[in-house]
């Protein structure tokens, strides 16, 4: 089994800054924004993020939560998987501006499942899409608005992202 | 997990796994919208021989949070009346397409037999066989405690005391099995006609005195249901006889510790085994347990019927 690095701790750190200034460009400010990572590295992201566009923006008036997203999969009768927390900010998503942050986009089914479990809290103004790792095919017509890095990739390797928080290392890796 | 048929199937990580998920779980009773898309398309079965309005209620709604279709089977209206064996209903309920059944039956290995003999291919859910178990019961009643005590694993240490016919109850065998499990310090009491031999080989220790018993300072004191329907015979010499030594009222209740608190499965019979007083105490857990009691199920109907393709 071969791996190797392809992103390391300083790349990491500059995607995710470039993706803050993204957002609160394409958002003309921080106004009605809210940042929801999905478990388990989205939310490491999400708040990594979230302090970025803190020191970016002395005004920052955003929100942070997280939204699980395992009870809207569409392979639950293949795998039974653990329930993680979902906590919405107190202003809700209602009229506001979501940013859904995960690590690696692949088929996009995880996206499509955090799209119909928003619906269950409310309609957002908007609903945009960051992700660390864009490594391509996609079952579903999804696409991401901040990428911090396109991998292509082939279909049997594995894109595994890294973070501090919860690996102990912030890195990205392709295995087979 | 293809059935749930006794805490004693389960082992510590899977019951903690299950009380996580019903934690999370519990989060959707809060929301605006009361449903998740998790088990849609699914069919469920109420299959209930005995009545129980409640569990089949918390059950009904578990399932219909969770998108599930639900059908209620009660033995009393239905072809079970005219004298169709078990075996040929549950058939019958899964030729219907029913993906789950939960079953409630007067006979202990009820459920067992309906998982386990081959007739059907259906997950089983024991909503309570006899005076064999009640493991969503059990399952409720931790994570009650777990959220009493603010713990997030197991009960390591936790002092629990279940009080009264504990040779009936399968509320209490599945309890004492799962607290156990989970580290707690079961004892049972109770008067000695109504105490199964051999019940400390389950991990549990025995009282035959209430007061006893509350010296020690338990956290947690259940209290259970006295069973009119199951007492064939004289177990004790009358009511007031009963309550006087095994209600929770009076000086006993005044004993409790002011950070214990007062569990009980329901329906309660006030002024027998437990006063109005405590019922409606503060400490008194019991609506809790009843709220509680959806989470859990929906947390094993989650867990029977999700991975069941592999």
């Amino acid at each position: 089994m071969t791996s190797r690095v392809v992103l390391d701790a300083p790349d990491i750190d500059r995607a995710l800054k470039r993706i803050s200034h993204e957002i609160l460009e394409a958002n003309e400010g921080s106004q009605d924004l809210v940042l929801l990572g999905i478990p388990t590295r989205g939310i490491a992201l999400a708040n990594r993020i979230g302090s970025m566009l803190q020191s970016i923006d002395p005004n920052f008036e955003g929100q942070i939560g997280t939204l699980d997203i395992t009870l809207y999969r569409d392979d639950l009768s293949k795998h039974e998987r653990q329930i993680q927390p979902t906590k919405l900010p107190s202003g809700g998503i209602e009229g506001k501006v979501v940013v859904l942050v995960d690590d690696v986009l692949f088929s996009g089914r995880t996206v499509r499942a955090a799209l119909d479990a928003l619906t269950e809290f409310g309609r957002p103004k908007q609903v945009k899409l960051a992700v660390m790792v864009d490594r391509g095919h996609r079952e579903l017509p999804i696409r991401p608005d901040f990428v911090g890095k396109n991998l292509p990739t082939a279909k049997t390797e594995r894109v595994s992202v890294q973070l501090a928080e919860v690996d102990g290392v912030d890195q990205v890796v392709i295995g087979e | 997990m293809k059935h749930l048929i006794s805490i004693s199937d389960l082992t510590k990580d899977r019951a903690i796994s299950l009380l996580d998920n019903a934690q999370e779980l519990a989060a959707v009773n809060d929301r605006d919208v009361k449903k998740i898309p998790a088990l849609r398309g699914k069919t469920i079965v109420n299959l209930f021989f005995e009545n129980s309005t409640r569990t089949r209620i918390s059950f009904e709604l578990a399932a219909k949070r969770l998108s599930a279709d639900v059908i209620n089977f009660t033995a009393s209206t239905s072809s079970l009346s005219k004298g169709e064996s078990l075996k040929d209903t549950a058939q019958t309920l899964e030729a219907l397409g029913a993906h789950a059944i939960v079953v409630r039956h007067p006979a202990s290995g009820a459920a067992h037999a309906l998982a386990h003999r081959g007739w059907i291919s259906s997950s089983i859910i024991n909503a309570g066989d006899g005076s064999h178990e009640h493991p969503t019961q059990a399952l409720l009643d931790a994570l009650t405690l777990r959220q009493a005590f603010t713990r997030n694993g197991d009960l390591a240490g936790l002092k629990v005391l279940i009080v009264g016919d504990i040779l009936h109850s399968r509320v209490a065998r599945s309890n004492v099995l799962l607290l156990t499990k989970l580290g707690a310090k079961v004892e049972v009491a109770g008067p000695t006609t109504l105490m199964p031999a051999g019940i400390e080989k389950l991990g549990a220790t025995v009282s035959h005195n209430f007061a006893d018993s509350l010296a020690q300072k338990p956290d947690a004191v259940m209290m259970l249901r006295v069973q009119q329907e199951r007492m064939q015979g004289s177990f004790f010499p009358s009511p007031k006889e009963y309550a006087a030594n095994w209600s929770l009222s009076g000086e006993r209740f005044a004993a409790l510790g002011k950070d214990s608190v007062i569990l009980h499965p329901g329906p309660m019979n006030r002024g027998f085994e437990i006063s109005s007083a405590a019922a409606d105490d503060p400490r008194s857990l019991v609506l809790k347990q009843v709220a509680n009691g959806v989470a859990v199920r929906m947390a094993v109907l989650y867990a029977t019927l999700s991975g069941e393709a592999n």
